[in-house]
């Protein structure tokens, strides 16, 4: 089965459409071709990215982080449509988020926290959760019929799924309480039921973290309290938005088993998830372009370097060969993938010779990810 | 300049790389050439992939020291997955009595607080182990193991990671992770140590590596050697690169040397090989600046050729006789 790009953003009712994959797949950019192909059919499009190299960045007119979309105006590109970009600002969308849950002398105490400064830069997740942070916000505000996604580069490509609930974890209190607050509700059961190690674990973290960083923490947590019912509705809502019939998961991978493996652990999460898959990208295959087998062009290359004469024609019937034999390692790779899921859709995307940096090159990725 | 002394006599290997260079296969090939001709090798991986279980294709790794390959000449690999969790309950379980409570704080998530609550905790704890298994000696004060090779965080991420000092700035000043990291931070920053970064010859990769050399050095950090992976053999006569990059390749020649050959190709066919060829020409020349930008860092270089076929233990082991040909011992 082929994925159809353009049945998926020709369709009025798809307003969410996230790709996501593992690590240098090819995501962002994937992401920037499908929401220009969108503008240029005609739909009022925004692409949120996150972190793009810098010259598909400047593809897209971004040239530093902003933490609001900003419309692509470049010389000669007239969209039927429309198309905005902006990159996630993470520091910057947390700060919002707590402005907006906090009442200002609370807000101002939570932003002064050295641990929030952690928690907010360098806690494992909190990229992800923001992403779908600012996910909820773009369609809150209602201003675009199409929003396109990029997902963090994160370890696993699920990362985003689950980082706004182990951020809950981790923010939830019950366990600072424990460990550092005098016993309250709660404190005495948990402590009841752990026993003395409870005690020795809290004597071993302040030991290792030191006691100025764990009172930060409480505070930090006392303070976080009242915002956190705000914080979890929200992600609550995403999450319901994320599963809705508007939205579409395309799933990109690059013809790498490393890249495949990732994208079969994603389909099956979002199955579990009864979230809407349309289909997975592949970027950078290598298609062969001439009807001619790698044993027969090595055979007449090594004729010809036999004789000696024709260097150039033996040259290409090897890269040929060569080219052949990448090409059956993909097909390979992804008849394992579609074997273990027949009923997603793919597509895929031949390499380009050289890498993306305008628009142009944005638009060509589109033509091929609709198979034209 | 392949594999130099100074490199040779490093004890703990650090590989790094971009994502997607090939790190890990990398890491697994240098172990199994470092055990060649019967030394003992510990090849470690810190990231919770399993990427060196699914190399060698065995059943996930648990934290433990396992055999996983034997080398030419009588040599072992063993391999370790290093968990944060499990090493830092190890750890408490060194310095205080927590009996069965820490499996019932590992189920609270007790343990993933401790390392949000001070997120260079578990690179201290990751390096520590690392640390542990370089120095261990057996009742004779042999070392248990040759060298260690460790898997390491992408270069992102990997001077954060070998900073330990960095790291415990945020921790506690005493106690008894102090004194452990003071000894984790000397090893690091010794001639015991080489960081060994993989890259491709593509461009995002190389910038990646030198910016990764140059960060690792104003860390006073030793960069080892670079293994350039995937190396795929240029085709096209020297003269004819450039020329057939932009697009000039001469059709008539080809189909003549074709039909020298025996070979008598459609025209579709004939277009779709002049195609590939400008496609191949245009990934030589950027691989031909790569290599210049490379060779501005001045350090040994290894290459270790494209597998077409995909990597498994054949193919590991043949990537690891190419290293032992360019000098790895």
């Amino acid at each position: 089965m082929t994925l159809d790009i353009d049945a998926l953003i020709d369709n009025p009712d798809m307003r969410v459409i996230v790709c996501c994959g593992s690590g240098g797949v090819g995501k962002t950019t994937t992401a920037a071709a499908v929401a220009l192909r969108a503008a240029e059919r005609g739909r009022k499009t925004v692409v949120l990215t996150i972190d793009p190299a810098r010259r598909l960045a400047q593809a897209l007119g971004l040239r530093e982080l902003g933490n609001t979309p900003r419309e692509v105006e470049v010389d000669g590109f007239e969209p039927d449509g429309q198309l905005s970009a902006m990159m996630l600002d993470m520091r910057r969308t947390f700060d919002d988020m707590v402005l907006a849950h906090a009442g200002e002398k609370r807000a101002q105490e939570v932003l002064a926290n050295p641990f929030y400064k952690t928690i907010s830069t360098s806690f494992s997740g909190t990229q992800e959760y923001m992403a779908m942070e600012k996910l909820g916000q773009l369609a809150g505000e209602g201003r675009w019929d199409l929003i396109v996604v990029d997902t963090p580069p994160s370890r696993s490509a699920l990362d985003f799924l689950d980082a706004p609930q182990r951020m809950s974890t981790a923010l939830d209190g019950r366990i600072i309480r424990l460990l550092s607050g005098p016993a309250r509700t709660g404190g005495w059961g948990l402590r009841k039921v752990v026993g003395a190690g409870v005690t020795m674990f809290t004597k071993a973290v302040s030991t290792i973290v030191g006691g100025q960083l764990l009172a930060d923490a409480s505070a930090f947590v006392q303070a976080f309290d009242s915002m956190f019912g705000g914080f979890k509705a929200r992600a609550r809502r995403t999450y319901e938005l994320l599963r809705s019939e508007g939205t579409a998961f395309v799933v990109v991978a690059s013809p790498e088993p490393d890249a495949l493996r990732e994208a079969s652990y994603f389909v099956e999460r979002l199955a579990g998830e009864q979230m809407p898959l349309s289909g997975l990208v592949i970027n950078r295959t290598h298609p062969v372009l001439a009807g001619l087998s790698a044993s027969k062009a090595t055979a007449a290359a090594d004729r010809l370097d036999e004789s000696g004469e024709a260097p150039l024609a033996s040259a290409v019937l090897r890269l040929h060969a060569d080219r052949v034999a990448v090409c059956e390692r993909e097909r390979r790779l992804l008849a394992r993938f579609t074997k273990a899921h027949p009923s997603v859709p793919v597509v895929d995307v031949p390499a380009m010779p050289s890498d993306v940096h305008d628009l142009v090159g944005l638009r060509t990725i589109g033509d091929r990810l609709a198979g034209i | 300049m392949s594999w130099t002394q100074q490199v040779s006599r490093a004890r703990l290997h650090v590989v790094t790389g971009k994502g997607g260079t090939g790190k890990t296969t990398v890491a697994a090939a240098l172990a199994l050439a470092l055990a060649t001709g019967g030394r003992r090798v510990l090849l470690v991986e810190v990231e919770g992939r399993q990427g060196i279980a699914q190399l060698f294709d065995t059943a996930p790794l648990p934290y433990e020291e396992r055999r996983i390959a034997s080398a030419p000449g009588g040599g072992e690999v063993r391999a370790l997955h290093v968990d944060a969790e499990a090493a830092l309950l190890e750890y408490f379980a060194m310095f205080y009595n927590l009996g069965i409570a820490g499996r019932t704080l590992r189920r609270m998530g007790a343990i993933e607080f401790a390392t949000t609550l001070a997120p260079g905790l578990r690179d201290v704890l990751l390096t520590g182990k690392v640390k542990e298994t370089v120095g261990r000696t057996d009742g004779k004060g042999r070392h248990a193991y040759d060298a260690v090779v460790l898997d390491a965080p992408p270069t992102g991420r990997i001077v954060k990671f070998l900073d330990v000092t960095k790291a415990m700035a945020d921790l506690a000043k005493v106690g008894p992770i102090k004194g452990q990291s003071d000894g984790v931070v000397r090893l690091l920053h010794s001639q015991d140590t080489a960081v060994h970064l993989v890259t491709l010859l593509e461009e995002m990769p190389v910038r990646e590596t030198i910016e990764a050399v140059t960060e690792l050095a104003a860390a006073e950090l030793r960069p080892g050697a670079v293994f350039v992976n995937r190396v795929r053999p240029p085709r096209l006569p020297a003269r004819s690169v450039t020329p057939a990059a932009g697009g000039r390749v001469d059709a008539s020649r080809v189909r003549a040397g074709l039909a020298s050959a025996g070979l008598d190709l459609a025209p579709a066919d004939l277009d779709g090989l002049v195609e590939e060829t400008v496609e191949h020409a245009v990934r030589v020349l950027a691989e031909q600046r790569a290599r210049e930008r490379l060779a501005e860092v001045d350090l040994p270089a290894l290459e270790l050729p494209e597998v077409i076929g995909g990597i498994d233990t054949t193919a590991l082991y043949e990537l690891a006789e190419d290293l032992v040909e360019q000098g790895v011992r």
